[in-house]
């Protein structure tokens, strides 16, 4: 081979090259354009519909109030206000929210301020970790202990009026110290009897005989799995419900593991006040309307009956509902929508636990026919300051959820029907699973970064980022001269790589993440020195320049596979590993190590051949 | 322009090899002394605990604040400057209650109250419980010692196998002396020190890496000169890489201990130790001990092919 044709790449793959770093540039370029402040305002429940009319309203309370907003965006389920100033998005914030009512969530957001044809093409900046923009992180466990002692229990009362309506003697029914019902009898002969009734009756139990008077429930494997699933979405649901009031604009609420909830709330300024929100409980009460007297004269008059009380639904429509509570959320075991298998129309099937089902059916025997609301109930605490001294206040909220005929004696297992769609039975599932009798819920891990804090973070990581690859860039020129120009290029590119990646894949970018962005630009450089050292001894062993460059390349290429691959492996332990900040961490590491092998030796081989390439070289500036 | 070459150098590193590895040895046993007999300054990720960083709008005393925090129940906590004199920190040990995840609401209100703190707000707050802290202890470990076994597994597979061991030596070795040099300083080793303790393994192993694969190709190539010779030549070729990449590195990390704010400090500093002990030890360790394990020209030469091509 001579040496004129060595070092020269064939016209496409500097066509290849060009076309990922365009592709970098694309992907990238969102990152340029900054953030507005703005407020999102999306519906609270699915009926609520966000519209050109609701536009209009947004448009007149804010001239009504004088504040000068950048632009309005209608999308799909949301309407983003934006706003040059901070103080004004916060004023426009708290009018919204007080004007719009509780239909509309409305929530502080940082909206990315590029141009529309970026967004059209799906492009958007990187995401970026609480740590940076600020926000709550929760890590909540749910005490599933305690949700099965609560199950157990109201085995207790149900196996009790199993064995009274069989007409079988017992000597006692308790839960057992170490789990399980143990029921004790007098003789064997009722044992016997009775552990055939249960079979029967409740045949989801395992039993067990532990001696000749005695007999020990258990719950099956299934039951108890469907339990632990049913205390995590309960929980989950209730959750949601609080942070939708919140106003957040892109919460995270998932189920980690078997018994734990993350909960996220990016950008939340007050997070005292989140906590209090979150941790609000919230109960259900069944009781009868009040049909003797008219609603509407009530609230007009403000004259309510004695024996009743005025309440509002979802949609803020009075109901009068009885004084008298029918049953509480405490004796609800399940809720489920599904269809009812007569008429096939949606429907919510409730089921109750012994002592609720005894309660319900005299509550409901005498009155079929009436109508029966359920009222969702939440209590709060809020801290205020009130003449310099903070205060905690509690407060429940209590809404009308469902207004349903009572068609039958209810009892252990009943639907509600009448719901005009499969969703709306299934959010009324979902708030009569809330409302049930909660499995205790504590949290386990709270990072809380404030909001001037995250933006701290983000500037001191930019700065680091770029003083960093300055210094390296002196340093590489200073030793390899127009070889070390090319090394830089390379290293800038591969910063461009790195964010484009980010930002394709949506990984969120922490600050140990900007570290691992600022270790690999001193690791990246690594292949560069490989290859230059290289070149240098080629040309002290009496090589020409260009079968320097070539064999510079051409050598350090196993070495910078396997030195780049040992670091990938304990990224990849790192990920594995990972919990959120650490998790960035690990990303950025394993892309920059990725993208550095293409700029490190594809793209300056590259420069390297356009500039040293097929040309007469006396010397090498390396 | 400044130039500091490395090809005409011939130092006879191995000459000191015992040396070295007798000095490590010291050195790694005062590590361990002082992991046994010091521990570790664990940070709240794994004890579990309070930390608040709280900003005034003013200067502040911390004897006040402490004063304030103790009257409100909360003898316990720990009080610092962080940063400015306008930031506090405050660390809360573990407790009993279960409410302790609004104990960090509780401080602020309490420091809000009192005089010169009603401009406070809350930078940051973690609460980490008892048990999460103890999982991740167990999952830092696991995480440290799976990139171990995997490096080890891929090294094994790529050189021969005292090269490997001599990899593995020189990598235990670099996390052995950069957690001692945290427990030795009682410098806070949370989260994000154990992230750049799994780095340095990374890199580590890279610097390592280059030195063998080096040697592997000097045994090939040249035929002439004894082990001890050859390894040694491979180390001079491969000195100036090595520094450049080093110092490239270091100079990255130095930055961001300057400027990476003080949540990156304890991470830098893992890393600049790691850094400076894995060059010594890639030079030092993992050479000398795959010398003194006995290897030899013949391990590395390529293996002719075993198995001819079986038609049947």
């Amino acid at each position: 081979m001579s040496t004129y044709t060595l070092n020269q790449y064939p016209w496409w793959k500097y066509l290849l090259i060009g076309l990922v770093m365009l592709w970098g540039f694309i992907f990238a370029l969102p990152n340029l354009f900054g953030e507005d402040p703005a407020v999102q305002i999306s519906g609270a429940r699915e009926h609520v519909t966000i519209d050109a009319s609701l536009q209009n309203r947004v448009v007149g309370l804010l001239s009504a109030e004088n504040l000068p907003y950048k632009r309005l965006e209608l999308e799909d389920s949301r309407l983003l206000v934006r706003f040059t100033d901070p103080d004004e998005q916060l004023k426009a914030a708290d009018i919204l929210k007080d004007r719009l009512g509780r239909d509309y969530i409305v929530a502080l957001n940082l909206a990315s301020s590029e141009p529309g044809f970026l967004r059209a093409l799906g492009l958007s900046p990187m995401y970026l970790g609480l740590d940076l923009r600020g926000g709550v992180h929760f890590l909540m466990q749910v005490d599933m202990d305690a949700t099965l002692k609560q199950v157990e229990e109201s085995y207790v009362e149900e196996i009790r009026a199993q064995l009274r309506s069989e007409k079988i003697f017992y000597a006692s029914v308790g839960r057992a110290a170490s789990g399980g019902v143990l029921v004790e009898f007098k003789d064997t002969g009722e044992r016997d009897k009775a552990a055939q009734a249960l079979h029967k009756n409740l045949p989801s139990l395992q039993q067990d005989e532990p001696g000749p008077l005695s007999l020990k429930l258990t719950l099956g494997e299934p039951e108890i799995r469907e339990k632990r699933d049913f205390a995590l979405q309960q929980n989950i649901t209730t959750l949601r419900n609080r942070v939708n009031e919140l106003g957040v604009a892109e919460p995270i609420i998932q189920q980690q593991g078997n018994d734990r909830i993350v909960v996220q709330l990016p950008g939340v300024q007050d997070t005292a006040r989140a906590k209090e929100i979150l941790g609000a409980t919230a109960t259900l009460e069944f009781r009868l309307a009040d049909e003797e007297n008219d609603w509407y004269q009530a609230e007009s008059t403000k004259r309510i009956p004695l024996n009743s009380r005025l309440y509002k639904d979802r949609e803020g429509r009075p109901v009068l509902l009885q004084k008298r509570v029918m049953l509480t959320g405490d004796s609800i075991v399940d809720a489920a929508s599904g269809l009812d298998s007569q008429s096939g129309s949606p429907a919510v099937f409730v089921t109750l636990d012994g002592k609720g089902a005894k309660r319900f059916e005299d509550a409901t025997k005498d009155n079929i026919g009436k109508r029966m609301g359920v009222v969702f109930i939440e209590n709060k605490t809020e801290t205020k300051r009130v003449d310099g001294e903070l205060k905690k206040t509690s407060y429940t909220v209590e809404e009308v959820i469902n207004v349903a005929t009572i068609r039958d004696r209810l009892s252990r297992r009943f639907q509600i029907t009448g719901l005009d769609s499969t969703r709306e039975a299934r959010d009324l599932a979902l708030l009569l699973r809330a409302g049930a009798l909660a499995s205790p819920i504590e949290i386990i891990e709270e990072r809380t970064v404030g909001p001037s804090a995250g933006k701290e973070n983000i500037d001191q990581g930019f700065r680091a980022a770029m003083l960093s690859l300055v210094v390296i860039a002196a340093f590489m020129i200073g030793r390899y001269k127009w070889f070390g120009g090319i090394a830089t290029a390379a290293l800038a590119a591969n910063v461009v790589l790195i964010v484009a990646a980010l930002s394709m894949l949506q990984a969120t970018l922490t600050l140990p993440g900007i570290a691992g962005i600022v270790l690999t630009m001193g690791m990246a450089v690594d292949a560069n020195v490989l290859i230059y050292e290289r070149i240098r001894e080629e040309l002290r062993n009496g090589n020409t320049p260009q079968a320097a460059i070539h064999a510079g390349f051409d050598r350090a290429f196993d070495t910078i596979i396997d030195s780049n691959l040992t670091t990938l492996i304990a990224a990849i332990m790192l990920f594995g590993f990972g919990t959120g900040p650490i998790k960035g961490f690990a990303v950025t590491l394993s892309i920059g190590i990725l993208t550095s092998m293409f700029t490190a030796v594809t793209g300056s081989r590259a420069l390297v051949n356009f500039f040293y390439g097929g040309r007469k070289l006396q010397a090498l500036s390396v | 322009m400044w130039r500091f070459d490395f090809y005409n150098t011939n130092i006879d590193f191995l000459r000191w090899g015992k040396l070295a590895i007798g000095g490590s040895i010291m050195v790694l046993l005062i590590a361990i002394g002082s992991l046994v007999f010091r521990g570790m300054n664990l940070g709240l990720d794994f004890t579990g605990g309070t930390v608040i960083e709280v900003q005034y709008s003013e200067p502040v005393d911390i004897p006040k604040v402490r004063e304030t925090l103790r009257q409100a129940g909360f003898g316990d906590a720990q009080t610092q400057h962080f940063g400015t004199s306008r930031d506090v920190l405050i660390r809360i040990p573990p407790r009993e209650e279960t409410n302790s995840a609004t104990l960090s609401n509780d401080v602020l209100h309490v420091l809000q109250g009192a005089e010169g703190g009603s401009g406070a707000t809350m930078a940051r707050a973690e609460f980490v419980g008892p048990q999460v802290g103890a999982e991740l202890v167990e999952q830092g470990g696991l995480a440290a010692l799976g990139a171990l076994i995997g490096i080890l597994v891929y090294v094994m597979f790529r050189f021969e196998w005292r090269l490997a061991v001599g990899t593995i030596a020189a990598t235990v070795h670099d996390v052995i002396f950069t957690v001692g040099w945290f427990s030795l300083f009682q410098i806070e080793f949370d989260l994000t020190v154990l992230a750049a303790v799994l780095a340095v393994i990374g890199y580590s192993v890279n610097d390592t890496v280059v030195v063998l694969d080096r040697i592997r190709e000097n045994f090939r190539k040249r035929r002439k000169g004894s082990t001890l010779e050859v390894m040694n030549r491979s180390i001079n070729e491969t000195l100036s890489r090595t520094i450049m990449t080093s110092v490239a590195t270091l100079l990255s990390v130095i930055v961001l201990y300057f400027l990476g704010g003080a949540v990156m400090r304890g991470f830098s500093i893992a890393m600049i130790v790691g850094i400076l002990v894995g060059t010594y030890s890639s030079i030092y360790i993992a050479s000398a001990s795959a010398l003194y394990l006995g290897i030899s020209r013949e391990d590395l030469l390529p293996r002719p092919k075993e198995t001819a091509d079986e038609r049947p």
